[in-house]
């Protein structure tokens, strides 16, 4: 910079001065890019959950009131990761319900291995659209399974499907909507660096 | 360079070694820039020659392992992007005549000119380590493509090779948006009194607008690479379902980058054309105020078009509808320029010199990659052609082709100010025709191979597809000679030694850069130009 300093001194430092504020605000600008970038991570979650995005179910507390005349079929789908040791496998493959009308279907996981697995099931509907009517009052899915080496256990669903679904012009024209899941093996350093648990090894 | 500055009194002048280490002058480091490009443009074609040698024909020749194809793929793509085009349009024509152009003795910050460049060389460096190391079990090199997609990049590429080319384009990404500061500081402070920013030229207006695509984009580049990083090496699960992650995420923040990315690297050829056709028409260029806010509006829409990279990831129906019509209206300002071009070569003296002859190609190729562009942008037809060498045609019609005719008719434009020697231009037409001859016989069979159904990214391919690999490889091995030629044509001009006038194209020629000598002396403007 001396080479502008022979000039005229008073108008250099100030275009000096002005140059750090042009550029620190622009700096600022790429931090808060990255910030941004890191924002993504939950505000992309939040907005599947809202909207239903992707076949992204929704969690309720309670089957709703109104339940109408209309009938749908959901259907049932399994699957389980590349390195999950489970087998996994829905108990019944399709149930016919009213809308609005509270349902229990089961799902039947077993471990044959010898040693202690636990999973994480990720879940989606499709089509995708009905993500936001589909309602989920209780599920296997909102938490951690364990499965002793050997054991075999059936967990519940209990869904219901949002009689909104009626005023969506796409969506009602529904007859059939399939929930499917997927099992994945719980890392544990996964599950440190996610801050679900606490650091532990359960020698398996 | 140095004869008439010594006259300037006390100013540092260093040499040797420590001229160009040290170097805070805009000019010695946009030569560092062009010359580092050309290095990286070398080692892009070789691959990409090597690839070409291997799909001449079906079966498996050249490489036994087809990863190392997808590596050379990769290698390909991210050199030719980060370190041929970025370095040449953006850091060195930028760092060269911006300041000239708008009348400034330096850039803002000449000391973080310096570490710009310097970061470069070793992400270069990182990104060729990675090609040695492990990568995939059993596989050296990163194969995931320029994209990177999770989970190839974290769970598929266990090996350390992944990690190198991450950290490489972390200081590439860390290199541009040091110097987009600098550009964006240098353009709002220095210029001379009575230049207006509306009295900008068009070239320093695109690398202003690059420079905002690279301050809003890059860091989102970096945050997701990064957070790749932490999945790989410390257990995080951004990106991994297992732990809640989604692995589509990562496509949404590549390309949330990688779409505005294309434009950082085509604006700043969309400004030097506008010259180079000027200048050889003998007129101002048509609609200026048109010109620059039609960058500006494809800066700006650049940035809500990234799914249409993704129509095939399971986005849905409305999303799609909207993504498609964002795209087909980009159309409309890349039309604005393309018409202006024309409308201001209509009724010009026009000149035939190898950089307006450039210029010509450039409006030809990317108008041919600007309408294949319009044909991917529906989702529909995308559904058949997603991944295939259609969209390889797509893409280097503009990218390749556009941006590198771009380049080199600045090279041509340029190179008499820059160097102060004339080139000769028998060999730079030479040079033109052979590109021009040798890019289409490559690219222009792929759309074909495209439309019949051939992926990208693969080393083999069925029987069917033979005929026009083997003319698109002919037609590659014809523009790889033709890189010999500019090499050689620097060298002629080098060794010819014909002096350059400080204007050599005459009247047409109007920015601040013609009134200095050729080359300009090592400090310029030490009384600021005035523009009336």
């Amino acid at each position: 910079m001396t080479d502008r300093m022979s000039g005229t001194p008073k108008p250099e430092k100030r275009s000096t001065r002005s140059n750090l504020k042009v550029a620190v605000s622009m700096a600022s600008i790429a931090v808060g890019m990255v910030g941004v970038s890191y924002a993504a991570v939950p505000l992309y979650q939040l907005f599947c959950q809202v909207t239903g995005y992707g076949g992204t179910t929704q969690r309720a507390e309670r089957a709703p009131d109104t339940i109408l005349e209309r009938t749908i079929t959901v259907r049932f789908d399994a699957n389980v990761s590349r390195g999950m040791g489970w087998k996994f496998r829905p108990v019944q493959r399709k149930q016919v319900l009213k809308i609005g009308e509270s349902a229990l279907a089961y799902y039947e996981a077993e471990n044959p291995t010898g040693r202690r697995i636990t999973g994480t099931s990720s879940f989606n509907v499709s089509p995708q659209a009905a993500g936001v009517y589909f309602s989920k009052v209780e599920c296997f899915c909102f938490t951690e399974q364990t499965l002793e080496p050997g054991a075999r256990v059936e967990m519940p669903v209990t869904y219901f499907i949002d009689p909104e679904i009626m005023n969506d012009p796409v969506a009602r024209k529904f007859r059939e909507i399939t929930l499917s899941y997927t099992f994945f093996p719980v890392k544990e350093s996964a599950k440190v660096a996610a801050g679900k648990g606490t650091p532990k090894r359960d020698g398996t | 360079m140095a004869g008439k500055s010594a006259a300037a009194g006390h100013h540092d002048h260093p040499t040797g070694l420590k001229r160009f280490l040290f170097s805070t002058n805009h000019k010695d480091i946009g030569s560092m820039y062009l010359i580092f490009a050309m290095i990286g443009g070398i080692v892009g074609v070789l691959l990409s020659i090597g690839m070409r040698l291997e799909l001449q024909e079906p079966g498996m020749q050249y490489f036994s392992d087809p990863h190392v194809f997808n590596v050379f793929t990769t290698a390909h793509g991210l050199i030719m992007v980060f370190f041929m085009i970025m370095p040449s349009l953006f850091g060195g024509f930028g760092n060269w005549i911006v300041p000239l152009m708008i009348g400034a003795p330096d850039m803002a910050f000449p000391r973080l000119n310096n570490i710009s460049f310097w970061l470069l060389p070793p992400a270069l460096l990182l990104l060729v380590i990675s090609l040695f190391v492990p990568g995939p079990p059993g596989g050296f090199g990163v194969g995931a493509g320029w994209t990177v997609y999770a989970p190839l990049s974290t769970s598929g590429s266990p090996g350390p090779a992944m990690d190198f080319a991450i950290l490489a384009l972390h200081l590439a990404g860390a290199s541009s948006i040091l110097s987009a500061i600098n550009f964006i500081t240098t353009i709002f402070n220095m210029r001379a009194p009575g230049m207006t920013i509306h009295k900008m030229p068009l070239f320093v207006w695109s690398i202003l607008i690059t420079a905002f695509l690279l301050l809003l984009a890059l860091p989102v580049l970096a945050g997701a690479i990064t957070m790749l990083l932490t999945d790989r090496n410390f257990g995080t699960t951004f990106f991994d379902v297992a732990g809640g992650g989604d692995p589509l995420l990562f496509q949404h923040l590549f390309w949330f980058f990688g779409h505005p990315e294309v434009y950082i690297i085509i604006l700043p050829g969309f400004g030097l054309i506008s010259h180079v056709i000027a200048t050889f028409s003998h007129k101002p260029v048509f609609g200026y105020l048109g010109m620059a806010y039609a960058m500006v509006a494809i800066g700006v829409v650049g940035f809500v078009v990234w799914a249409h990279h993704m129509y095939t990831a399971g986005i849905s129906l409305n999303t799609q509808a909207y993504f498609v019509a964002a795209t087909m209206v980009i159309a409309v300002p890349t039309g604005v320029k393309i018409f202006s071009w024309i409308a201001t070569m209509w009724g010009g003296s026009i000149e035939f010199k190898t950089p307006m002859i450039w210029a010509f190609g450039f409006i030809f190729l990317f108008t041919v990659g600007g309408v294949t562009g319009v044909v991917l942008s529906n989702a529909g037809v995308d559904r058949g052609l997603h991944d295939t060498y259609y969209v390889v045609a797509h893409f280097h019609y503009v990218l390749s082709l556009g941006a590198t005719f771009a380049l080199f008719a600045g090279w041509y434009y340029w190179f008499p100010k820059i160097t102060g020697y004339m080139y000769s231009e028998f060999i730079g037409k030479l040079h033109f025709w052979f590109t021009f001859v040798g890019v289409n016989v490559a690219f222009f069979p792929q759309h074909f191979l495209g439309l019949a159904g051939m992926p990208r990214r693969y080393a083999d391919y069925p029987d069917a597809f033979a005929g026009w690999n083997y003319v698109s490889s002919v037609g590659s091995y014809i523009s790889g000679f033709a890189v010999l030629i500019f090499l050689y044509g620097i060298y002629h001009a080098f060794s010819r030694k014909e002096k350059a006038a400080d204007n050599p194209w005459g009247e047409g020629a109007t920015t601040l850069e013609w009134t200095l000598s050729s080359p300009p002396p090592f400090h310029q403007f030490e009384r600021l130009p005035r523009i009336k």
